[in-house]
């Protein structure tokens, strides 16, 4: 199975796919949700069939709950893996949330508690998850707004444990780290210190939006702005520790035009660039 | 129960009003109640936009403020349970009917299942279109032949497919019939989903075909249902977007 290159893709959306067909050379990868190709035929898998021809795919999950106590959709898995097996992405990835609780599909990345025994539910989902899909995924860490009393293991260690356990890769989702740590009053550098950089097989840029509490900011990861100057300061410090990565730009709401959406994936494959360089010249 | 479920539990009512326990999450509460609506709004914005995006005119109908009110009602009633939200909503159109604010609009039943039906249509299967040397390379009337995956055929008892096409983009104001209307939806070659009102005999000729009818039986069947009816323009139709396929296909 091949990867992702080491370059700057972007988050498909179906009006950006004209542009695409006549501009879309300088991307290096493209990302969907794996739910919104779900269905049997149609323009959204005559859409994903072309793109796919030329280019290198990521399959992005967003519905799977693996944070979630209970067991996995064993049907949405069966789908997963059709979606996977008609495809064959470069990359699939799944979030450290739970969306599902009892009967209800919430559709949103909803916090879990970090502990022993989440640690060990996850481990379970994930190994499922890779079984089912008969492939190495990458999980990908969250954007959160509250922290769980009952934690007692820190997120970077506990997403560590996970890919020690499981064999799976990460994804380093670098705005979410930049709101995590806004929202918790902690360092950004300190978590990307010791996040396991070696694990990493792709990172997400994204935007989000700022909101005011007494104690502070607070961050919303609303996907529907540019990525912000500390996200891109934080991302050019794991380039040149980590060497160039798989580098998503996600622009969800408020979907801009195809130039300005191509010019924020130019922007990092730029970062990517001058580190490629440095790494040749040293 | 293990603490995880209980946690997620206790959650999961929090998101829906229910209050954070004191010693649930970190924080001063006051400031706690903030972060959770940030959640809150994730789930409610997601699921009312999820929605609309398969019923449209609907909001276009009711007005934003209404929907997104009588979106969180239906969320309650007959939320989604799968991550697949273009496969939600089937029963949203039995919702509005019975549901007591829009009593005196009936009508809105009607328009959601067209929306639904075209959101099936939009997703349905693939099939190849029959060629039109088809037509000649065989009898045609004893032939069978079958309509594409997305083809659908609503009766509905209001004038609903007149009040979808008002209220698309540089829809006219045009005067509704009285009576039902007969609503042909299905996927275009370029891959858009027409609303089309068709007549009785075109309707009874297509739930023929999807029937197994012969395309002669079909006709003598359009016949019945209208006894001037003339096969021709709904066929000639139907196979100009794609519609009709060689049986072996489903």
């Amino acid at each position: 199975m091949s990867h992702l290159p080491a370059a700057a893709g972007v988050g498909f959306k179906p009006e950006h796919f004209t542009a695409i067909r006549s501009d879309g050379g300088k991307i290096g990868f493209f990302e969907v949700h794996a739910e919104n190709y779900m269905g049997a035929g149609g323009l959204p898998h005559a859409q994903l069939s072309a793109l796919r021809a030329d280019h290198a795919i990521s399959i992005h999950g967003v519905g799977l709950s693996i944070g979630g106590a209970e067991g996995l959709d064993a049907n949405h898995l069966a789908r997963l893996r059709s979606l996977c097996d008609r495809y064959e992405p470069e990359s699939f990835s799944e979030h450290l949330a739970w969306s599902s609780h009892g009967a209800d599909y919430l559709n949103a990345l909803l916090p879990l508690p970090y502990t022993e025994e989440t640690l060990a539910t996850v481990v379970a989902h994930v190994d499922e998850v890779q079984n089912a899909l008969a492939r190495r995924i990458l999980l990908e860490n969250p954007s959160t707004y509250l922290l769980f009393a009952q934690s007692t293991i820190p997120e970077v260690e506990f997403l560590g444990e996970v890919a020690r356990r499981t064999g799976c890769g990460l994804l380093l989702d670098v705005n979410n780290v930049q709101v995590s740590a806004v929202n918790h009053r902690t360092d950004p550098q300190r978590y990307i210190a010791a996040f396991p950089l070696h694990l990493v097989g792709e990172i997400h840029l994204g935007g989000h939006a700022e909101e005011a509490l007494p104690s502070g900011p607070l961050l919303i990861d609303a996907h529907g702005t540019p990525v912000a100057d500390p996200v891109w300061d934080l991302y050019s410090q794991v380039i040149r520790q980590a060497g160039p990565l798989p580098t998503l730009v996600e622009w969800d709401n408020d979907v801009p035009d195809w130039p300005t959406l191509a010019a924020e994936a130019a922007r990092a494959e730029a970062i990517l660039r001058q580190e490629a360089d440095r790494l040749v010249a040293a | 129960m293990s603490p995880h479920s209980d946690i997620l539990s206790v959650f999961r009512n929090a998101l829906n009003g229910g209050g954070l326990p004191p010693d649930l999450v970190l924080g001063a509460a006051d400031e706690a109640a903030r972060r959770l609506a940030v959640y809150q709004n994730n789930v409610a914005h997601s699921l009312i936009e999820a929605l609309a995006a398969r019923f449209p005119v609907i909001r276009r109908l009711v007005g934003s403020d209404f929907f997104a009110a009588l979106a969180r009602c239906y969320i309650e009633a007959d939320g989604p349970r799968s991550p697949v939200l273009a496969e939600w909503g089937e029963s949203f159109a039995e919702f509005l009917s019975t549901f007591p604010p829009l009593a005196s609009y009936p009508y809105m039943a009607d328009v959601a299942r067209i929306e639904f039906a075209r959101g099936r249509a939009f997703h349905a299967a693939d099939a190849l279109p029959i060629d039109p040397a088809w037509f000649s390379a065989q009898d045609p009337w004893s032939a069978r032949l079958d309509l594409h995956p997305s083809v659908h055929v609503l009766r509905l008892e209001h004038p609903a497919v007149s009040i979808w096409e008002r209220n698309q983009p540089g829809g006219e104001q045009v005067t509704l019939p009285a009576g039902g209307e007969i609503a042909l939806i299905l996927r275009d070659r370029s891959f858009d989903v027409p609303v089309r009102a068709i007549s009785p005999g075109d309707a009874a000729l297509i739930e023929a075909l999807r029937e197994g009818d012969s395309l002669g039986s079909a006709a003598g069947r359009a016949r019945s249902a209208e006894p001037d009816h003339d096969p021709r323009d709904i066929l000639i139709h139907l196979m100009r977007q794609g519609a009709l396929i060689t049986p072996e296909q489903t």
